[in-house]
């Protein structure tokens, strides 16, 4: 099967300072991806390029086998991939409601998440439809922030962090919704401190350090001791 | 192994500042050999010169975008114009009034325009001109709307006017041109050389902090406001006394011309777009251009002012740095350097 | 009865700077930038107006409905091709391309049209007025007053109730995120920009009608719509009327009491508000 998304040799950094030294990852059409690593791995920097908020080489990323890797960010959302960014940057002068609708600005094509599929994802958000969306819960943020990336119907949906700053409890609740977004038909990556949260839930890990790959692999054939490794560095 | 220390001076630098000195001294004795219209040319190049510098310091290095400062000009001017009139003061004399006078409207100026950022604090200033313009043209001693002269007893007497007709054997206009040159060429000197050296001192570092980045400036102790204030005030200051200078020359004033937008402020931001902004060596190459378009196409009214604002719309679009900049990224020549630069001893690396 | 009628005279003046004002609170609000030539666009748009009433015999007010898409184009070729270069963290860009700009197009206008001052003929608008009781007032001014409201209402209804005003706010609040919701900043901001285009030209219209201008009157529009946009506080179209009102009370309060210090009195209220209220009466909470 072609990968839907495919980086190569992805280099990509802050101006004179690099944070991604090469890295080669694959993600499928449908599969739930999970980037673990410790703070100023790269992940952000990852998603970021891949994106389109980062500049990188037009061939270092590839989507449905087209070079996308350089392409500013409005015009990477047209072609079906989105992001719920880190902090959630809802727009502060938008209510709830307007949020998820300046989310299907970027939507191409047909597909299963409407306004009304959103709020039946996150049933709370249509109690609060009128309300700033500053004025919200931390959880109930980034529910409305992963609505807004879904209502461009992506064919990947890019999740950077989504559970940073919330009790456990609500974290719980939002991971609840990601079987439903499987079921519609998007492939996820998702970037996680979290790394029980990041297990439970994917397909495949990639473990970041320093800018690099450490170790790949299906979360049921990693050992413990693997990822530790691989997250933290071999012992000094 | 000797210490590192922290350096400033070029050889381009060291070159540069010997050749200004030999220009000066030329420009001291050029009147024994050149006309009138050639002192006076060079006396309006000087004094663009000087109000660019100035300009320049609060923009370009300060980051302050003033298109307010022809309220100095002209306060200045009739700061000047009091002295003479209603205090009977000798214009040369007078004209450090003007100076005065420019600090005094500065600081409230200063005060209300700080509370604004960007280009707010650019139409403030404009209108804080605007006001003072209004507020003058009230002054009916000073000649109202309409404006007046500097009376003959005053400009005939003038300081060194009578010393200077004897040893060139040039009448009392001449002498007053001559003499208003000199002044103009040592505030034109003393201007660069104060800007340059103040860009030298942690002074100047910390405006090019507070310019690139304000927070990270204030982080490590830099007192930003006290800084806006420092470059805020020199500039009106120094703005002022060309002023007064301007007009001891030109021996006539009014409101629309002392405060005119075109004449101070237009003018001169070209003169340091065009030259590169953020540079002392951009107003000095700046000011030749312009001399020399003034002089062959100022003819030409409306067509040429649209030339001149098209030339800094391009310059500023695609060319941000201006001519200077172009020449200095080429060749790599600082002649006022102004970057300070590790020195680790002996081996210092070639080079500019 | 001197001060109702001087009172009323002056809001319905600040009508006219509201109208000047908005704008220039628009194109701010959306991409922090201030177009120094505002006033001379003002003035352009009369001309242009003036023109299509000698040439095409038209009425000011049809013409006007000529002139509004051709600024509206205008303003959006500006943006996109020229202004949108100059956005970015550095603020020396915008505001020596836009001063260059004002004095391109006032030395356009004194080639193209020279320094005589017009007037659009109005007709029996010009000297209409109403008798309200205590006061009349001139059917021009209440027809001015009461398009800056028509306009404030439009306006607030595209930015609070459109797709357009949407997107307006989100790449006003947060561009990058902006940008990954889809929205292309360069249209963007070229649409804002021809919006405001089209409020500049109904600006003009009643500018012109109400008195002659000519190329050089420009620059004094600009101060006038920047400091209603001062005093009433950067975001709010209402408080942009307030403050239009406040420098027309202002104005017409000193003129009664001296003409010559008619303009004065407009700027030291507006200094005064600056130093009571450096953020003005309304400003929006997050900037």
């Amino acid at each position: 099967m072609t990968p839907l998304l495919e980086t190569r040799g992805l280099t990509a950094g802050y101006g004179d300072f690099r944070a991604l030294f090469g890295i080669d990852l694959a993600v499928l059409p449908g599969e739930t991806v999970a980037i673990i690593g410790a703070n100023g791995a790269g992940k952000t920097t990852l998603l970021r390029a891949i994106a389109g908020v980062l500049p990188c080489a037009p061939d270092q990323v590839r989507f449905r086998g087209d070079p996308v890797g350089g392409l500013p960010a409005e015009a990477i959302v047209s072609r079906g991939i989105a992001m719920v960014p880190e902090g959630r940057r809802l727009f502060p002068s938008l209510s709830v409601e307007e949020n998820l609708l300046i989310g299907a600005h970027g939507r191409r094509a047909q597909g299963p998440w409407t306004l009304d599929a959103v709020y039946g994802l996150f049933p709370v958000l249509r109690e609060r439809r009128a309300s700033p969306a500053t004025a919200l819960s931390g959880g109930q943020q980034q529910m409305v922030a992963i609505g807004r990336a879904l209502m461009s119907n992506p064919a990947l949906l890019l999740c950077d962090e989504i559970s940073l700053g919330l009790a456990p409890v609500v974290i719980r609740d939002i991971y609840r919704a990601l079987p439903r977004i499987r079921e519609g038909g998007a492939a996820v990556v998702i970037v996680e401190q979290d790394i029980g949260q990041a297990l439970q839930v994917a397909d495949r890990v990639y473990c970041l350090m320093e800018g690099r790959i450490t170790l790949t692999g299906a979360p049921a054939a990693l050992s413990r001791e693997a990822i530790h490794a691989a997250y933290f560095g071999e012992a000094a | 192994m000797e210490a590192a220390r922290v350096t400033v001076a070029t050889r381009a630098g060291r070159i540069a500042g010997l050749a200004a000195l030999a220009l000066v001294a030329a420009g001291l004795a050029l009147p024994s050999v050149a006309g009138r219209a050639v002192i006076q040319d060079l006396f309006f190049i000087l004094t663009m010169l000087t109000l660019a510098q100035f300009w320049n310091l609060l923009a370009g290095f300060g980051g302050l975008v003033s298109v307010g400062q022809q309220a100095f000009v002209g306060i200045g001017a009739y700061a000047m114009f009091a002295g003479v009139i209603l205090l009977g003061w000798d214009p040369v004399a007078a004209i450090l009034l003007g100076g005065l006078a420019a600090l005094v409207l500065a600081v409230p100026s200063a005060w209300f325009a700080f509370r604004l950022q960007g280009a707010y604090f650019a139409i403030a200033t404009w209108v804080i001109a605007e006001v003072t313009r209004l507020a003058v043209a009230q002054w009916k001693a000073l000649g109202g709307g309409t404006g007046t002269s500097l009376p003959r007893e005053a400009t005939a007497d003038m300081l060194l006017v009578a010393a200077i007709g004897d040893l060139f054997g040039v009448r009392d206009a001449a002498a007053r041109d001559i003499l208003a040159y000199w002044l103009a060429l040592a505030l034109a000197v003393a201007t660069t050389g104060g800007i340059y050296a103040l860009l030298r001192t942690r002074h100047g570092l910390a405006l090019a902090a507070v310019r690139d980045n304000t927070e990270a400036a204030k982080s490590v102790g830099v007192d930003a406001v006290r800084l806006k204030w420092l470059v805020y005030l020199i500039a009106a200051f120094g703005t002022g006394i060309a002023g007064a200078l301007i007009y001891v020359q030109k021996a006539r004033i009014s409101p629309d011309a002392a405060f005119s937008v075109t004449d101070w402020t237009a003018y001169v931001i070209f003169i340091v777009v065009i030259g590169g902004i953020g540079t002392i060596e951009g107003p000095i190459l700046g000011v030749l251009v312009f001399a020399v378009l003034q002089a062959l196409f100022a003819d030409y009214g409306s067509w040429y002012l649209m030339a001149l604002g098209l030339i800094g719309v391009l310059t500023m679009l695609f060319a941000p740095r201006g001519l200077w900049g172009l020449i200095s990224r080429r060749t790599g020549l600082h002649l006022f350097p102004v970057r300070r630069r590790l020195d680790t001893g002996p081996t210092t690396p070639r080079g500019d | 009865m001197i001060w109702l009628d001087t009172l009323v005279q002056g809001v319905l003046l600040g009508g006219l700077y509201a109208l000047f004002a908005a704008g220039l609170s628009l194109v701010f609000g959306i991409m922090r930038l201030v177009n120094l030539a505002h006033g001379d666009l003002i003035v352009a748009a009369a001309f242009l107006i003036l023109v299509l009433v000698t040439w095409l015999g038209l009425n000011p007010f049809l013409a006007a409905l000529v002139a509004a898409p051709v600024m509206f184009a205008a303003g959006w070729v500006l943006q996109r091709h020229v202004l949108n270069r100059t956005l970015g963290p550095d603020i020396l860009p915008p505001l020596l391309v836009t001063f260059g700009l004002s004095v391109v197009l006032q030395n356009a206008m004194l080639q193209g049209f020279s320094a005589d001052s017009r007037r659009i003929p109005a007709g029996a608008l010009e000297t209409a007025s109403l008798d309200l009781g205590p006061v009349s007032v001139g059917v021009l001014p209440l027809l001015t007053f009461a398009s800056a409201v028509v306009v404030i209402v439009v306006l607030n209804h595209v930015f609070y109730r459109t797709a357009l005003g949407r997107a307006f706010r989100a790449t006003s609040d947060d561009l990058t995120t902006a940008r990954l919701m889809g929205i292309r900043p360069a249209g963007v901001f070229a649409t804002a920009t021809g919006l405001a285009m089209v409020v500049v030209t109904i600006a003009a219209l009643y500018l012109g009608m109400r008195a002659n201008f000519d190329p050089s009157i420009g620059p004094a529009r600009l101060i006038y719509a920047f400091e209603a946009v001062i005093i009433g506080g950067l975001g709010s179209l209402w408080g942009t009327l307030a403050g239009g009102i406040i420098i027309g009370v202002a104005q017409t309060a000193g003129a009664a009491v001296n003409p010559e210090w008619q303009i004065l009195a407009g700027h030291l209220a507006f200094l005064i508000v600056l130093l009571l209220r450096p953020r003005g009466l309304f400003p929006r909470a997050f900037d």
